[in-house]
């Protein structure tokens, strides 16, 4: 085992002038940060463009104020016309799915304090570090260009399924450039995504400070460590099927387009491919993804409930471990349940549905033990604390919708209709999101220095939690009736009656973006104004406790740490940090 | 009145009369950039004939539009590849001028129209100078998505919800034609032709009309969309309507 | 206090999402296929399964939440009964029982829509799905469907599926409508194909839904066992029309089908 001092690893001295200091920086704490503000900035873009879909559904020949101006094509006289919904939708999911949930949770925090919890100065590679999130950044200004070239951005939907995506600007507005911009964009993030596993694998193997064994680490660190696996391989696919994408729009391949379609009256020259080809490859990352999102969301409550029950997990560090890199392991073999109605061999549904149930069970322990911990403790209901509870409700709602979704016979009828909206945005939008606000008011003091106001998040907390409760479940319910999902308006006999509904959906969806502006204001009030942030604030016990809030620059002031016990060291008001020689009071 | 009243009258009638006829004059001398003098603009009229039986034309089944359905009911509508009245005329022909023109001719002010009604293109072929505005207009309760498949002008694609203002249009080039389609609905055909000059589209009973035409020399083009184009010369003289029939043989 | 009023929200939540399903507040219209009931079954047995695990997880969190909070003055930290074992225990036998047997029963549901082979009688239907209409094709007298050709597609005249009955024997008698009609009660086989994009064919009362895919033709078969006009809606994402993009089945009589037929031949 290596046995790395703070000292050794920080191999040149502090940088000098503010672009080294906080823009082109090879410090793990200032990328950190750059991550967390981009998925900030990023996720205030996603949720502007969701309230614009969501008036238009439940209001669509209305006009939306400001819209005529910003997009005097899309949306003529501020009324959006379907394509220019859909390109929303795509954005929407992209910058969401990407920019949002991958990046703050695992690039973020996992930057900011994954270093730290193990012990090290810094990241194994510090200045391929400093390349992940630039790439990052390039891809992210790539997404944004498409909203400002003249056919928009695509409206293939954030799924890009060929071979609408594929024909390029043959198939109509919103496939012109949008689409390869969106090609390039998405590769850019999936080569970040890339360089970034390497770093947390090979910090998480080579870097660990003295008596940092595996069976000590935080469980934030494990569940980014089994992440980046997950990503290696997963992105190591969306990678291949961007680029080929690209090359059928750009270099006349036909990966994805079969022969002999008629588009807009022209006879398609391509021949020789699959539309299924492209499904499979997008699914084989497309599922790992979702368990990408989820994985840190895991690690962090697991992460932030111990500090705030004051007892460890039930099962210690090993059932969560174990769980986790069983859901990470079982979420390459499931990807075929995206697929049961595509024309898949009705045969490959039976046999992805299998796994896909299989996979509940990892998932139904981390809750259970999440649950179950907190019988016989004494909570302290602060608001990261308040956001692990309300991620363990939501996350069990979420994942009742996938007993349906998992199902072939079940999902043909569900199959692309509201549920599933519902299902992915409890699983992902609110389970990780919530997990991802823990968080960031839990790290927020050790990131910038100061406090955050515990008054602002608890209103934040509790509004966002009946809120989300009110837009995303009656999705579930009106999938019941078949709503098909997608749609720019509901026009069909059977849609209409369901108007009512999206208008109730609507208003709190509307609500429910006002409360996430309390968070914007108190993170940038905080940040500029808040109390200063002691070491240990939370009374913590994991190595980023011990040290200044922010951190000095290669962590530790130079000290030499040296590890003792497990990260769960909590008995009540009492508790021991990873790094003391004190006596454990947990047993682990 | 005596007689020296009258004769001096008679004086000033005539004086008034002359600078009446020299004032005319010299207006429609002004406006000749724009047109004709309105003394020697002449027209072209005529019929297109079809000989013999029109293909027949399909039924349009618009169920999948309940609201347009409802407009038909009644009375369904067809295809119109070719339209031809009870006494054997052709209609929808565009006829226009393809030689003896100067270049020169201004872009005609009234701006042309099509609306999108039933869940059909009326008119269903437009003809239209480069520089003239087009208005497109949807009376429909549905949204439509109009697209002009032009190749020498630039090809574009718009979609107009129910109830929004009309689109305002202006084609650079000529173009002899351009298939219209809704992306939407994909029975909706139009045709738009772009030429220089002055134009008439055959009506029901096969009639068409050319204004403001120049006395000359002139070679005729009448096109329908699916018998393609047939020529005539014809010489107009000042003041003199000239008349010219085309004939399509049907396949 | 944050514990009790956290335990409330989600036990009223939780209560008011149990009576809008149990209610069938939003729910499935009426069942008009063979197989339906099968797929119906399953999603009630899904139902009552995930819905118990649903209420019984949530009303636990909600219990703890309100009894294990925040009490001033030290309290003995108690862990849980039996640790880890009980839940690791539950998860896999209970939870995985639960799985097993949803998806071998599942299975018979799937596989009385995808394992059976169609019935030699079946009327066939050819389905077409384009931007942004459906457009369907019976064989005709002759029991044969001519072959396509896509570059004669001409949706101008009408000839959405690219047929060329002047060179080709089959595609003379061939009979396309805008709306699909079966007969009631008769099998029906229909072979799925697209034009340009990806599509989907969804009908809710007939519990059936098959993406049309470029490049394949897919068949599907069923049979409907009661009279209605239902809609065809297009459940995959395939342009700007895709919200507008259906068409209506009409489940007719076999002598109202047949005068149909007849009628729709007429306006070939």
């Amino acid at each position: 085992m290596h046995d790395m001092s703070a000292q050794a690893t920080t191999h040149h001295a502090p940088p000098q002038g503010f672009i080294r200091k906080y823009v082109f920086s090879a410090d793990h704490k200032v990328i950190g940060i750059q991550y967390t503000t981009l998925s900030l900035v990023a996720a205030f873009i996603g949720m502007a463009l969701s309230w614009v879909m969501r008036i238009h559904l439940g209001w669509p020949t209305a006009a939306i104020p400001l819209l005529g101006t910003l997009s005097p094509n899309g949306a003529p006289g501020g009324v959006p016309t379907p394509e220019y919904y859909l390109s929303l939708m795509t954005m929407h999911g992209t910058i969401m799915a990407f920019f949002v949930l991958t990046a703050a949770p695992m690039s973020g925090y996992g930057n900011s304090m994954l270093p730290i919890q193990v012990g090290a100065a810094d990241m194994a590679f510090p200045r391929l570090n400093m390349a992940s999130f630039w790439v990052t950044f390039v891809g992210f200004v790539l997404a944004c260009a498409t909203f400002l070239i003249p056919d928009g951005p695509p409206i293939s939907g954030w799924t890009a399924y060929a071979p609408l995506s594929a024909v390029g600007p043959v198939a109509g507005p919103g496939q012109g450039w949008g689409q390869n911009l969106w090609g390039l964009s998405i590769a850019a993030f999936c080569v970040a995504s890339l360089l970034g596993s390497l770093n947390f694998i090979v910090t998480t193997l080579e870097l660990r400070t003295k008596g940092m064994t595996l069976s000590r680490l935080p469980l934030s660190t494990w569940a980014w460590f089994i992440n980046a696996w997950v990503g290696l391989l997963a992105f190591a696919v969306l990678l291949p099927t961007c680029l080929l994408l690209v090359l059928d729009r750009l270099g006349g391949t036909s990966f994805f387009i079969p022969g002999g379609l008629v588009v807009n009256d022209k006879v398609l020259p391509h021949s020789g491919g699959s539309p299924l080809l492209f499904q499979h490859l997008f699914w084989f990352f497309g599922h790992p993804e979702v368990y990408l999102i989820i994985l840190p969301a895991f690690g962090i409550v697991a992460h932030v409930m111990p500090t705030f029950i004051r007892k460890p997990l039930v099962g210690g560090w090993k059932v969560i471990t174990f769980a986790m890199i069983a859901v990470g392991t079982l979420s390459f073999v499931v990807w075929g349940h995206h697929m049961f109605v595509s024309g898949m061999s009705p045969y490959m549904a039976m046999v992805f549905s299998v796994p896909t149930l299989i996979i509940t069970i990892p998932s139904v322990i981390v809750v259970l033990v999440f649950a179950a911990s907190l019988y016989g403790s004494n909570m302290r209901f602060t608001t990261p604390m308040l956001f692990c509870l309300g991620f363990i409700s939501l996350f069990i709602t979420g994942g009742i919708g996938g007993f349906f979704l998992a199902q072939p016979a079940v999902d043909s009828y569900l199959h692309a209709t509201s549920f599933v909206v519902g299902h992915f945005h409890f699983t992902m939008g609110l389970s990780a999101i919530f997990a991802t606000f823990a968080g960031f008011y839990y790290w927020f003091p050790k990131m910038w220095g100061r406090m955050m106001n515990e008054t602002l998040g608890k209103v934040h907390f509790w509004l966002s939690f009946v809120g989300v409760y009110c837009v995303f479940m009656p999705m579930h319910l009106m999938g019941f009736t078949g709503a098909v999902r997608r749609y720019s308006s509901f026009v069909d006999d059977f849609m209409v009656p369901l108007i009512p509904t999206n208008r109730f959906i609507t208003v709190f969806a509307l609500l429910l973006g006002a409360a996430q502006l309390i968070f914007f204001y108190n993170a940038i009030w905080s940040r500029l104004k808040g109390p200063k942030a002691p070491n240990n604030p939370w009374q913590a016990t994991t190595l980023e406790w011990d040290t200044t809030s922010p951190p000095p620059f290669d962590n530790f002031g130079g000290r030499q740490i040296t590890v003792y016990h497990g990260p769960m060291e909590y008995d009540g008001d009492a508790s021991v940090m990873q790094n003391s020689p004190e006596k454990s009071v947990a047993g682990t | 009145m005596n007689d020296g009243e009258k004769n001096s009258w008679k004086t000033e009638y005539r004086v008034v009369a002359l600078a009446s006829v020299l004032l005319v004059f010299a207006l429609g001398f002004l406006h000749s950039g724009r047109s004709t003098s309105a003394a020697s603009a002449g027209e072209i009229t005529g019929t297109v004939k079809l000989d013999g039986a029109a293909p027949h034309q399909r039924a349009i089944d618009m169920a999948k539009e309940p609201s347009c359905a409802a407009v038909h009911k009644d009375k369904p509508i067809t295809t119109e590849n070719v339209v031809a009245g009870a006494n054997g005329g052709l209609a929808n022909v565009v006829v226009y001028i393809s030689q003896g023109l100067t270049g020169n001719e201004a872009a005609s002010s009234q701006p042309a129209q099509i609306d999108q009604k039933g869940c059909q293109y009326i008119p269903h072929v437009v003809a239209v100078n480069p520089g003239q505005h087009m208005k497109i207009l949807n009376s429909d309760q549905t949204s439509h998505n109009i697209h002009p498949q032009a190749t020498k002008n630039s090809e574009w694609n718009k979609s107009q919800l129910s109830g929004a203002p009309p689109l305002d249009v202006v084609w650079a080039n000529e173009e002899i034609s351009i298939p219209v389609k809704c992306n939407i609905h994909p029975w909706m055909h139009a045709y738009i032709v772009i030429v220089k000059g002055p134009y008439g589209v055959s009506d029901d009973s096969g009639s068409f009309k050319l204004d403001n035409v120049p006395p000359g020399a002139y070679t005729l083009t009448a096109w329908q969309e699916t018998y393609g184009t047939q020529t005539q010369n014809v010489t107009v003289a000042a003041g003199k309507p000239a008349t010219v029939s085309f004939t399509f043989k049907a396949k | 206090m944050a514990g009790k009023v956290f335990a409330v929200v989600v036990v009223i939540v939780t209560l008011a999402i149990a009576y809008c399903v149990m209610a069938h507040v939003w729910w499935m219209p009426v069942d008009i296929s063979v197989h339906g009931p099968n797929i119906d079954h399953q999603i009630e047995e899904t139902v009552l399964g995930a819905g118990i695990l649903f209420i019984a997880g949530q009303l636990v969190l909600a219990a703890f939440s309100f009894l294990y909070g925040d009490s001033k003055g030290a309290r003995k930290m108690k862990s849980f009964p039996g640790g880890a074992k009980p839940l690791i225990l539950f998860a896999c036998v209970v939870v995985g029982i639960e799985v097993l047997v949803l998806s071998f029963v599942g299975s018979k549901a799937w596989g009385s829509v995808y394992f059976t082979p169609p019935d030699p009688n079946s009327l066939r239907v050819d389905v077409q799905g384009g931007q942004f209409a459906f457009y369907f094709r019976y064989p005709g007298p002759d029991g044969k469907f001519g072959p396509l050709h896509p570059e004669l597609i001409n949706e101008g005249t009408q000839n959405y599926f690219g047929l060329d009955p002047d060179h080709d024997a089959d595609s003379k008698d061939d009979i396309v409508t805008a709306g699909l009609a079966i007969p009631v009660n008769k099998p029906v086989l229909l072979t799925l194909h697209s034009k340009d994009m990806g599509h989907s064919f969804y009908v809710r009362e007939l519990r059936i839904q098959q993406d049309l895919v470029p490049g394949i033709v897919i068949p599907i078969h069923f049979t409907a066992i009661q009279t209605g006009r239902f809609e065809i809606v297009c459940t995959q994402l395939c342009g700007l029309g895709h919200y507008n993009m259906k068409a209506y089945l009409e489940v007719m009589s076999q002598a109202d089908f047949d005068s149909w037929l007849k009628q729709q031949a007429a306006l070939q």
